[in-house]
């Protein structure tokens, strides 16, 4: 008796569950991470909510998921449970990670016509090729960025130099950073004349001198790496040299999250980081300062960085779809100057920056224009098969050599070599 | 009729032990074994289902020169934590164990650093640590002028980092276990000492240390636990680097499980980290417990 009656009432529960469930709008799960300062995440909070304010039909849970390394950990971990997210955004670079786990469908297959193919072709051309393989799109341009280099204009005028130049070349660079370093009385370094942060992740800020000396560090396939190459060895040991020969920046590992603060405090004159930090850097310098490509060698040249949306595995055709449509709201020009504006990510369609508010925007602050400028000379960020592991090996070759345990060479062959036991499968 | 009460006593225990039993088998045990199997497979990926290869990840291990690196790096972790830690427990626990002015607000300060959260205190002493700005550097460099440090970005300086935040977080609560049991000494031992006339120092190494054992293998048996389990703090202050100068064997762990998805090799990692926790406490138990009881 009792159990049958426990058994009508589970059933009953279940009914009224799955009733209430069809009724509903369809429901999409989307995780997001943030790397930068700022207001990144009250950002996305509220782009979500304008869509599904004007969408009742789709309701989206936008869940903030922690840093790059915590959502694809999440989300690798939440598909493997079986609940995965519909849509997530996840660094350009897992993109072979996520294709060998088998957990993400190509946008292709929930896009078809001319105007979809307009619309992918929108993109700029330097996003796509962390985004594209095998002829197939996986990852929607979102929350891109470029290395930039950012210089206070004060500390430019004090040491006699020209406040409105840049470096435009390596040799520019330190020169220009010698005469920006300041000593006290006893000796000790008060302002460093550019500071490369290497903690983390090194090989972001080195792929942009990697790629400077004319090298290329993975190919398309993503399963070789050049890491002995000797260009890609010539620019370490240019970084090396900053801090070890020419002492223009501070030695060993410089801390990331750190930069724009001893920047805004005047440690450095010069840093190099992310154009996610350009409205941080806007709202907290003290001083007056510049925004510029990367300086020069055979090229001008820059990593591209950040996160794109991937559609997951084990949703429904529905969903996909849903998901596809908001994935097109959210990177349309509107919704993406608002996005820019709120952090300096840079704005991954061209039209972007044809709209009145993006036009407002930079006339009345034009740096935000150089990220944009440099995506003509920015090449893939580097992305294998196995990436995490691949770019962890190739982190601890530049760690070694940028605290002077190993030669640049030693350590980027021992890297090269190793990378290759690991990549030889999947060639 | 005996028989049955037998019968009803012995499903009444099982009943009784039943909720442990399903927690310890279901988050310990089958974990354990799972992940022993899995150590004797491959990784499987997307498409390419695990396969076994018996030996193979155990000897990718020991060839492995971070595995060693990360191994010897603990060595060091436990050498520079445990004796400083139990040490300055011992120290403050004495101290806020006499009358002075204001006890509790010491011994509630010394406690503080326990019940804040590790990663919490780990971005304050990542301000701390920052090199020109950083409070180490204010006060050197305002009192001795001494030039910018950079503690976590040295590898020879970046585990030793480490290890002092792990001190001055894990001191305040084995703090607690040796005022409790300074409290449970009785006063009549000292004051007899006092009467022959031995000194506080003779007083402290004759009555109050080997009286102190038990709860110093207590502490020790978890000192040593957190030593291998404490590695919140490493995410926010290095990340493992540099070159893995400040990686310890769990880190290493979650780094190849979860950030290189090599899941089946993070699992012969876990089997060598179980085999030495297991190893340590048998030893501890079984070869110290008999020297600690004061007879």
């Amino acid at each position: 008796m009792l159990k049958s009656t426990f058994l009508k009432a589970v059933a009953a529960t279940a009914l009224t569950f799955s009733t209430w469930a069809s009724a509903q709008a369809v429901d999409l799960q989307f995780y997001f991470p943030v790397a930068v300062g700022g207001t990144a995440a009250e950002t996305i909070q509220e782009l979500t909510n304008e869509y599904v304010a004007q969408n009742p039909d789709v309701n989206i849970d936008a869940v903030y998921a922690g840093s790059y390394q915590d959502t694809v950990a999440k989300a690798i971990t939440a598909s493997r449970g079986g609940n995965p997210p519909q849509l997530s955004v996840i660094l350009s670079v897992d993109m072979f990670t996520l294709i060998d786990e088998d957990l993400i469908v190509p946008f292709d297959d929930y896009l078809s016509g001319d105007e979809d193919k307009k619309w992918i072709e929108g993109f700029y051309p330097a996003f796509m090729e962390n985004s594209q393989t095998g002829g197939k799109t996986y990852g929607i341009p979102f929350q891109r960025s470029t290395p930039v280099l950012y210089w206070n204009k004060e500390a430019f005028k004090e040491a006699g130099l020209d406040p409105d130049v840049a470096p435009e070349t390596w040799d520019e660079m330190v020169d220009f950073g010698k005469k920006l370093t300041k000593k006290d009385a006893s000796g000790n370094v008060t302002q460093w004349g550019v500071r490369i942060p290497s903690s983390g992740f090194p090989y972001w800020l080195f792929q942009g001198l990697a790629i400077q000396n004319g090298a290329i560090l993975a190919n398309a396939d993503g399963n070789k790496t050049n890491f002995d190459d000797p260009k890609v060895v010539e620019a370490l040991q240019y970084l090396v040299d900053l801090s070890t020969k020419d002492e223009v920046m501070a030695p060993g590992i410089i801390e990331w999250g750190a930069t724009p603060k001893a920047f805004f405090e005047g440690q450095t004159a010069m840093m190099w980081t992310s154009t996610g930090n350009l409205t941080n850097v806007r709202n907290n310098a003290p001083f007056d300062f510049g925004v510029a490509m990367l300086p020069a060698k055979e090229t001008r040249g820059a990593p591209t960085g950040g996160g794109n949306f991937y559609l997951f595995k084990g949703a429904s055709d529905e969903q996909s779809k849903a998901a596809v449509e908001f994935v097109k709201w959210i990177t349309a020009p509107e919704q993406a100057a608002k996005w820019t504006i709120a952090t300096g990510y840079v704005a991954p369609r061209a039209e972007t920056w044809d709209t009145e508010t993006m036009k407002a925007y930079t006339a009345d602050f034009a740096p935000a224009l150089v990220a944009r400028d440099q995506l003509e000379f920015a090449k893939a960020e580097l992305s294998t098969f196995q990436n995490q592991r691949i770019t962890g090996l190739f982190n601890d070759a530049l760690a070694s050599a940028i605290t002077g345990q190993k030669d640049p060479a030693t350590a980027l062959k021992e890297a090269q070599e190793q990378a290759d036991k690991i990549l030889a499968e999947y060639r | 009729m005996r028989d049955l009460k037998l019968k009803r006593d012995w499903i009444h225990g099982w009943l009784l032990l039943l909720p442990a039993l399903v927690f310890l088998f279901a988050f310990t045990h089958i974990p354990a074994v799972t992940t022993l199997i899995n150590s004797f497979f491959s990784t499987p990926r997307g498409r390419r289902s695990a396969k076994f290869i018996g030996l193979d990840n155990y000897d990718r291990m020991i060839n492995d020169p971070v595995f060693w690196k990360v191994l010897w790096n603990n060595l060091w972790f436990a050498l520079g934590t445990i004796p400083a830690s139990v040490a300055l427990a011992i120290v403050m626990a004495l101290w806020v164990n006499d009358k002075l002015a204001g006890r509790s607000f010491v011994r509630m300060a010394y406690f503080t650093p326990t019940v804040l959260p590790l990663i919490a205190v780990a971005n304050i002493w990542l301000f701390f640590y920052t090199p020109g700005f950083g409070l180490f550097d204010q006060i050197t460099g305002f009192l001795f002028g001494w030039p910018a440090s950079n503690y976590l970005g040295n590898p020879e300086t970046a585990l030793n980092a480490i290890i002092v935040v792990t001190v001055w977080k894990e001191a305040g609560f084995f703090m607690i276990f040796y005022l409790a049991a300074l409290q449970a000494i009785p006063v009549s031992l000292k004051e007899a000492a006092q009467i022959e006339g031995a000194g506080r120092w003779t007083i402290f190494w004759r009555i109050t240390f080997p009286l102190l054992m038990p709860t110093t293998l207590f502490v020790c048996v978890n000192a040593v636990i957190n030593s291998f389990r404490l590695v919140d703090h490493i995410f926010i202050l290095t990340d493992g680097g540099p070159d893995n100068a400040s990686a310890l064997l769990l880190f290493y762990i979650y780094e190849v499980a979860f950030r290189f998805w090599e899941t089946a090799y993070g699992a012969t990692l876990t089997v060598a980290l179980l085999a030495l926790l297991s190893l340590l406490a048998i030893g501890q138990f079984f070869f110290f417990d008999r020297k600690v009881h004061y007879k």
